[in-house]
């Protein structure tokens, strides 16, 4: 098979994981990020702000690219702000915008994401939006130099799998960029079928860390999203629709190419 | 009862000079509440309850009902599953710090009421930032300051001075002091404090006015409407709690989350905590029937483990996606298996006294009230780690 790599800001991946790293303990953050084959794991800034205890920068594994997030951030002018520190904390160029202003479904914000998603990109950053599925705000996304779009399967550690599906499939279909499925994945055989639906990449965290073995739950997602991809590259092949199909053609009145005429 | 209300202003009418804003959140918390009898549920109820996928008022009034104790198991299970789902494993630390402890209030519960005679400390700005650089060396990045509830004494300036010092050390300020205008909320934010904790203590406007005799803390609205008053100063989050046992436990934590509940829905960029504090002793307050004594309440009655466990299931399940913090009032014991299970806050290293966190700070002034679990940092570090949870010290970002 052909060479099949993901490709972010100009930067190259063997892996199609995107591995969270907020929600279980730091002392697994290795174990897992090996098991899942991991090139690229997401930290909250916030969380990584810190300076003593159990400071989430320590534990993360040498060589693996960090992806940052703005979570806390209300709007876009936060978002930026918290953006800027990343870089100061020297967690490199990558961001992964999140603007939220709801508390209860932790649900994008995806007007104010365009905004600062905007504003980064002009300030040199590799912008991952994490997104409502909206095909109108994909497209300004990507108009506004998005390096991919990250589209919520549903909310975030709801580990209710792929609720937004068909938006999903058509920012798949429509936007050029790559389409990192965030959010909302809870199981691995999720994973696997948006991966065979096309998208580049998948994001899980809950779904991980309140599995009950976090290092084989993380192989287990690896698994999955490798076949899902190679489901895809080789082609899906015909799949029944549900009551099969009818035994006498519905055509069968049709006249041959030879018989011309109304009569 | 009754006596000792003679003569005293009506504590559902404002004093002069407070701020009112506009907001129906009072009535609507007052007619949940007058709707809610806990002895109308069933087995049934409850377990339809449990089983919903989202949990509306009507699940959490099944939750909080005697029906529910025998289920306490499964809503300790459900409960679990929602707190690992929203906050992971992450635990997070915090410790308070009473930088005064003059009051003018006469709250006949409380261990800083004006009429109880006990040391009277107010720290001055070097000793509260020779005391926070002792709380910070113990690794903490979250403070809670704490005052109690004296406008001259600790005005609204010197609770500012204390926040700005506190952000030198801290990540996270926190504000626990007397409810203040939207204009105080605005001038503390702009300090450096960016949350604010305010206890209703009871949600009966009956048992409100018998336990609270004196001072501006006799006005029940002006408190209750503390949180949004704190949003519109531009505060990020606020955290609601009701004194468990100062009146009915079940009525005043239903109270408590509805209140929680119709800010959420109001202000829904604001992050949404929960405390759950027990009556408890307190130092210097006369015996019953002694000269000077407060009179008993009617309600008041005392609240069970369980029941407090129960309060905290039912937050958790209900508001699955807020904060929920275990006082230092509780025993080790139970705090350890609380966190990860509905808390996700915890108290490290506390002392309810003033001046008591830096040894170079002399004539402490005495505690609110007494505190069960006395482990330092290091040891609830240990505690946390042991579960097989995380600590965290600060997940915050100052904007």
């Amino acid at each position: 098979m052909r060479e099949d790599k993901l490709v972010l800001g100009g930067q190259e991946f063997n892996s199609r994981f995107i591995l969270g790293s907020g929600k279980y303990n730091v002392e697994l953050i290795q174990a897992a990020v090996e098991q899942a084959g991991a090139e690229i794991i997401t930290l909250a800034v916030r969380r990584a702000n810190s300076g003593g205890e159990g400071n989430i920068l320590d534990y993360l594994p040498e060589g693996i690219t960090l992806l940052p997030n703005t979570s806390g951030a209300r709007n876009a002018e936060e978002a930026v702000r918290i953006a800027r520190l990343s870089r100061e904390l020297g967690c490199g160029d990558f961001v992964k915008v999140e603007v939220m202003r709801d508390f209860k479904y932790l649900l994008p914000d995806n007007q104010e994401t365009v905004k600062a998603t905007d504003l980064l990109v002009k300030e040199g950053f590799v912008v991952l939006p994490y997104m409502y599925p909206d095909l109108n705000t994909a497209r300004d996304l990507q108009r506004a130099g998005a390096a991919a779009v990250m589209p919520l399967a549903a909310p975030i550690g709801s580990n209710k799998g792929l609720a937004t599906k068909e938006f999903i499939q058509i920012l798949i279909d429509e936007i050029d960029l790559p389409i990192i499925v965030d959010a909302g994945i809870g199981r691995p055989s999720q994973a696997c079928e948006v991966m065979e639906m096309g998208a580049a990449a998948v994001m899980a965290n809950t779904g991980i860390a309140t599995a009950g073995d976090i290092p084989t739950m993380a192989s287990a997602f690896c698994k999955a999203i490798e076949a899902g991809r190679e489901a895809y590259l080789s082609g899906l092949g015909r799949v029944r629709r549900a009551g099969g199909e009818p035994s006498s053609p519905l055509t069968g009145f049709l006249r041959d190419e030879g018989e011309k005429g109304c009569l | 009862m009754g006596q000792t209300n003679q003569g005293k202003a009506n504590p559902m009418e404002y004093m002069e000079g407070m701020e009112r804003i506009d907001s129906d959140i009072l009535d609507k918390v007052m007619a949940a509440r007058d709707s809610y009898q806990p002895t109308r549920y069933t087995a049934q109820d409850v377990k339809k309850a449990l089983q919903a996928d989202r949990r509306g008022m009507e699940d959490f009034a099944a939750l909080l009902s005697p029906a529910a104790e025998p289920y306490l198991e499964d809503m300790a299970r459900e409960a679990q599953r929602e707190t690992r789902k929203h906050f992971g494993n992450s635990v997070y630390l915090f410790t308070p710090i009473y930088i005064s402890n003059f009051c003018e209030n006469h709250c006949v519960y409380c261990g800083f009421n004006c009429h109880n005679r006990i040391h009277r400390r107010k720290l001055g700005q070097e000793e509260i930032e020779m005391e926070m650089d002792a709380i910070a060396k113990t690794g903490l990045e979250e403070i809670l300051i704490l005052t109690g509830e004296s406008r001259q004494q600790s005005d609204v300036g010197y609770i500012g001075e204390a926040c700005k010092i506190a952000r030198k050390y801290f990540k996270m300020v926190g504000i626990e002091v007397y409810p203040m205008d939207t204009g105080g909320y605005r001038y503390l934010k702009g300090c450096g404090a960016d949350y604010v904790t305010v206890f209703q203590e009871t949600y009966s406007p009956d048992a409100y006015g018998q336990l609270h005799l004196k001072g501006q803390k006799r006005c029940f609205p002006y408190r209750f409407h503390a949180q949004e008053r704190a949003l519109l100063g531009g505060m990020r989050g606020v955290a609601f709690a009701a004194l468990l046992g100062l009146s009915d436990f079940r009525l005043d934590a239903f109270s408590t989350g509805m209140h929680a509940y119709f800010i959420q829905r109001k202000y829904p960029s604001a992050e949404i905590s929960f405390s759950c504090p027990r009556l408890c002793p307190v130092a210097g307050l006369p015996e019953e029937g002694a000269s000077g004594a407060a009179p008993k309440w009617e309600a008041m009655e005392e609240v069970a483990e369980r029941g407090l466990f129960q309060v905290m299931c039912a937050y958790r399940l209900f508001m699955p996606f807020a904060g929920i913090t275990i006082s230092t009032r509780e025993r080790a014991q139970f705090r350890n298996h609380v966190v990860g299970m509905a808390a996700t806050k915890i108290s490290a290293g506390v002392s309810t006294g003033v001046g008591k966190h830096s040894e170079k700070v002399g004539g402490q002034g005495d505690s609110q009230f007494e505190i069960a679990d006395k482990r330092n940092v290091h040891e609830i570090v240990a505690a946390i780690k042991g579960h097989g949870l995380q600590p965290v010290m600060n997940d915050y970002v100052y904007l």
